[in-house]
């Protein structure tokens, strides 16, 4: 009852500071429309910030001065927020860099840029080159059972903790090194779900102008049949898919992973055929197109030079977010046990198969932070890659402020 | 008479590529009660702008950056935002260009009449109600009682621009703004709105500024009219001075623009073999017959003006020509060989044959590619030119419309003005080297200057090709000025047809007659002469309806 009876308390002072902050800006200022035309909702919205904040900046000073046990409790706190300033340190750097090196075009792309951009850019350039580059920076073999090395070293690699610091991210339960299947987990789960959303975007793409050029009794039968393929929920239907595809595939792992691209590429293709049907259609009454194809022009001019240039942005777009669906579904997948294959790294599979470690959150956070690392690698490209794709729709659709 | 707004050194500036460029600099205006300006210009000359900052508002992306706007003492720009919520909508309104753009489609038009007035506490909302519809038959429209009760795509073009002209007036403002109110709408049409807006802003004794590029229009409705170009005024007189003795040369070539007319064309064999021929086209869109046996002749070289308002199925003419529509009987002959009604089946040098040159070059231009890839493809796709020999070819056209070649090849659409870009539509037609072209609406969308320059390119591009035009229009001035022979369209029929010469004089079949007498003249007194002759409930639509009543008995020439 207290509790609510605080929060209750909170608001109220929140409300009647907001009041004093509009009445003393505008009577500081004289009159400035800025105090002036504000509204009490937005006077009391800053002052709730401004006690959210204090409350961030108080607990990081916990986390940083109190002593064990108490400091368990906001170990993931100051993870999360030294992370968030890590980041954000980087990606200012990175935007900086962008804007003094490069051509006109390049610096006058990284001046407008916003931060949460250049951190989704920054962030999808390290994953790229992780992936890319996996077999040189990983220590160790992605499935490669250390000799020696004892099995579940916690994460952090100081020895007091549990840790060693031949292995800083630590060991998985048979003994695995853990940054080496973070690094290859990059090029596995990553390059899956990047030939995957392709295949799934030359699939639903193609029909979808297709539809949308040609229209009549194709454009029924494709739509209808995506229709049928969306009303199944699309992880079951995969999951159900998948099992019938490990019976065909057997023992070939190589063969199930095919199986899995293109069982989730046409799942999520039926998503893209819906958009670029709908931005084909709008773009088909032009008359630009009516023009093209009065000259005379066959259907694969129509589509690919008059229909798909003017497409692009929502596309790409789509291809963010797609991106991240699918990456998700693999991950899903694998942490069901019927995606990406042991011993190939996975995040997904990590995650599942470190996931009881999270029982020692409460007096043990740096153990439990073990399956949390896979997790975090998936939610990080999430964020970035969804970062990057609000940024270009921002741009393509001409939205200023 | 007392002053009511005053605009004193107004600046006003706009974002893009990152720094703030001039749009309106330095302007001062001002306005009595119950005056009206006119305010002129071309498009970019900053008279929308300027008309909203009368409000005291900007769009965004743009800012006031100097001056102030005093409406009656107070000044819109350092006002609150409560003060200024009381004023507009209540003390200042505002008319947009396109009344279906502006209307709520989710909402009957008279919820959205009322909104106003309830707000602002003047009327009850049972008492709104009723003075809209008082309104409404102020403003002459149909059924005032039942009109409110439709939904804004319930009503045409322009009873919807004469509904928002009453929603404007629903809280008895002493200021209205009308941002280029019947520029969207036909003729026959624009009179009706015109002769309302003006009745109801005498009887109100309400002051207003109206914006417009139509000279003609300005001369009926103003008081006082001040020109603007590219956000400097050039002057500023009263309407009668103002149209007698302009004082700028800028001035001087806008009251001049409607003087451009090209000789006349001896006339032609009666044996000559057509160039296009249309013989009894009936076609429909789905059951309805929006074309009823259509017929007529375009010859080599000639300009044949099809008129009519929206609707009139002069477009739809060009669809049959062209393909796109295959007309349900008739054919379309072609220098004497009859095409067949499908583009589909029509082989390459058919389609050659006949090009066309759209109204909006926005959407008839590929805004992803460049000057070059838009007129270079059909001369690669009917010429077989690459390389370049194509480039060569595409340079040689970009002469042709008097664009300079290496300045534009490489550029995109959006980075060209709207006439420029209407001269790419020209040369992508051109490259083809067609013997006919169908121009729809070519310079409906195009400031007056502008548009003269594409009709005498378009009068010099035949003189030297022999090209034959389809000119498709419902703006009176440039037939004047360009056709040879004249086709009036009324629902999907010819009434009329006839060398020009022939069509502008007297008899006409009622039709053309009320099509001719309703394009505005410069003269200020032309509105109300015409609403004297005509009787002041037989305007627009009205005469329409009474001419087709008993239209039948005078079928003229």
């Amino acid at each position: 009852m207290s509790f609510w009876l605080e929060i209750m308390g909170v608001l109220l002072g929140c409300l009647a500071a907001g009041w004093l902050f509009q009445f003393a800006g505008e009577k500081i200022t004289h009159g400035k429309p800025f105090f002036r035309d504000m509204p009490l909702s937005i006077a009391f919205g800053y002052a709730l910030g401004a006690v959210v904040l204090v409350w961030i900046v108080w607990s990081y000073y916990l986390a940083r001065t109190l002593e064990a046990p108490e400091v368990n409790k906001y170990f993931f706190f100051r993870r999360a927020i030294d992370a968030f300033i890590l980041f954000a340190i980087a990606a200012w750097l990175f935007r900086l860099l962008g804007r003094s090196v490069g051509t006109q075009g390049t610096k006058k792309l990284f001046r407008q840029m916003p931060l949460t951009a250049s951190f989704g850019l920054l962030t999808i350039l390290i994953y790229a080159l992780l992936a890319i580059f996996a077999g040189v920076l990983a220590p160790y073999g992605q499935e490669q059972i250390i000799q020696g090395a004892a099995a579940n070293i916690a994460p952090g690699g100081d020895p007091a903790m549990g840790g060693n610091p031949a292995y800083p991210l630590g060991t998985d339960q048979i003994g695995r090194d853990i940054l080496s299947r973070l690094i290859y987990g990059a090029q596995n789960t990553v390059g899956i779900a990047f030939a995957t959303t392709c295949l799934a975007f030359v699939l639903g793409g193609t029909l979808g102008f297709l539809a949308a050029t040609l229209g009549g009794w194709l454009d029924q039968v494709l739509s209808r049949g995506v229709d049928v393929l969306m009303a199944i929920p699309s992880l079951i239907f995969a999951l159900l898919l998948m099992t019938i595809a490990s019976a065909w595939a057997g023992s070939e792992k190589g063969l199930l992973t095919f199986y899995m691209v293109v069982i989730i590429a046409v799942i999520d293709s039926t998503r893209v055929f819906r958009l670029a049907r709908a931005v084909g259609a709008n773009i088909v009454v032009m008359d630009y197109i009516e023009a093209a194809k009065l000259r005379g022009e066959g259907l694969f001019y129509l589509i690919f030079k008059e229909i798909l240039p003017n497409a692009i942005s929502p596309l790409l777009a789509e291809f963010g977010l797609r991106f991240c669906f699918v990456f998700l579904t693999i991950a899903s997948l694998s942490f069901l046990g019927v995606g990406i294959q042991p011993p190939l790294a996975d995040w997904g599979t990590m995650v599942r198969d470190l996931a009881q470690f999270i029982n020692f959150a409460a007096f043990a956070p740096q153990v439990a932070s073990a399956p949390l690392l896979a997790a975090g690698a998936i939610a990080l490209l999430t964020v970035a890659v969804n970062f990057v794709v609000d940024w270009m729709l921002h741009r393509s659709s001409g939205l200023k402020e | 008479m007392s002053r009511l707004l005053t605009m004193k050194d107004v600046w006003i500036e706009g974002r893009s590529d990152e720094s703030w460029n001039p749009i309106i600099n330095g302007i001062d205006l001002h306005l009595d009660k119950g005056e009206v300006l006119g305010l002129i210009g071309e498009s970019g000359a900053g008279k929308s702008t300027m008309g909203l900052a009368a409000m005291g508002f900007c769009r965004d992306g743009v800012r006031i950056s100097k001056g102030s706007v005093e409406f009656e003492g107070i000044d819109l720009l350092k006002a609150s935002a409560a003060k200024k919520r009381a004023l507009l909508g209540k003390r200042i309104a505002y008319v947009a260009q396109s009344a279906a753009a502006s209307f709520n489609p989710a909402h009957r038009i008279i919820d959205q009449h009322t909104e106003g007035p309830v707000q602002h506490g003047v009327m009850s909302k049972s008492e709104s109600e009723r003075d809209a519809m008082e309104l409404y038959a102020k403003l002459r429209l149909p059924d005032p009682e039942q009109i409110g009760f439709r939904y804004p795509h319930q009503v045409s073009g322009g009873q919807l621009q004469r509904a928002m002209t009453a929603m404007a007036m629903s809280c008895r403002p002493d200021l209205i703004i009308f941002d280029e109110p019947t520029t969207a709408l036909d003729v026959t049409t624009q009179i009706e709105v015109l002769a309302s807006i003006r009745d109801i802003v005498e009887q109100f004794g309400t002051a207003a500024i109206y914006i417009t590029h139509d000279l003609a229009v300005v001369a009926q409705m103003a008081d006082r009219i001040k020109v603007l170009l590219k956000g400097d005024e050039v002057e500023t007189a009263d309407t009668r001075t103002m149209l007698s003795s302009p004082k700028e040369d800028y001035t001087k070539s806008l009251w001049a623009v409607r003087d451009f007319v090209r000789p006349a064309k001896p006339a032609v064999h009666t044996s000559a073999t057509p160039v296009v021929s249309v013989q009894g086209v009936t076609a429909a869109y789905g059951k309805v017959d929006v074309l009823n046996e259509v017929s007529f002749d375009i010859h080599e070289g000639r300009t044949v003006a099809v008129v009519g308002e929206s609707g009139s199925g002069k477009s739809t003419t060009a669809r049959c020509i062209t393909g796109l529509l295959p007309p349900r009987q008739g054919v379309i002959e072609f220098d004497g060989v009859a095409l067949p009604a499908d583009y589909r089946k029509r082989n390459k040098a058919q389609l050659r044959q006949a090009q066309m040159i759209y109204q909006m070059a926005d959407t008839a231009l590929n805004p992803r590619k460049t000057i070059g890839e838009i007129i270079g493809r059909p001369v690669e796709f009917y010429m077989g030119l690459k390389g370049r020999e194509k480039r060569r070819r595409v340079e040689e056209l970009l002469d042709e419309i008097e664009l300079p070649a290496d300045q534009y090849i490489d550029r995109l659409p959006s980075e060209l003005s709207g006439g420029q870009k209407q001269r790419i539509g020209i040369a992508r037609a051109l490259a083809a080297e067609p013997k006919f072209i169908i121009c729809d609406e070519v310079t409906s969308a195009l400031d007056q200057l502008v548009a003269e320059g594409i009709l005498k390119l378009l009068a010099r591009l035949q003189d030297e090709l022999h090209l034959s035009y389809m000119f498709i229009t419902h703006d009176l001035a440039t037939v004047k000025s360009i056709a040879d022979e004249v086709v009036v369209m009324k629902d999907g029929e010819v009434v009329e047809q006839g060398p020009k010469a022939q069509m502008f004089q007297p008899p006409h079949h009622p039709y053309t007659d009320l099509l001719l007498s309703s394009v505005p003249e410069m003269d200020p007194d032309w509105l109300s002469t015409l609403l004297a002759e005509r009787g002041i409930d037989n305007i627009g639509d009205a005469a329409v309806n009474k001419m087709s009543y008993n239209g039948t008995q005078s079928k003229g020439c």
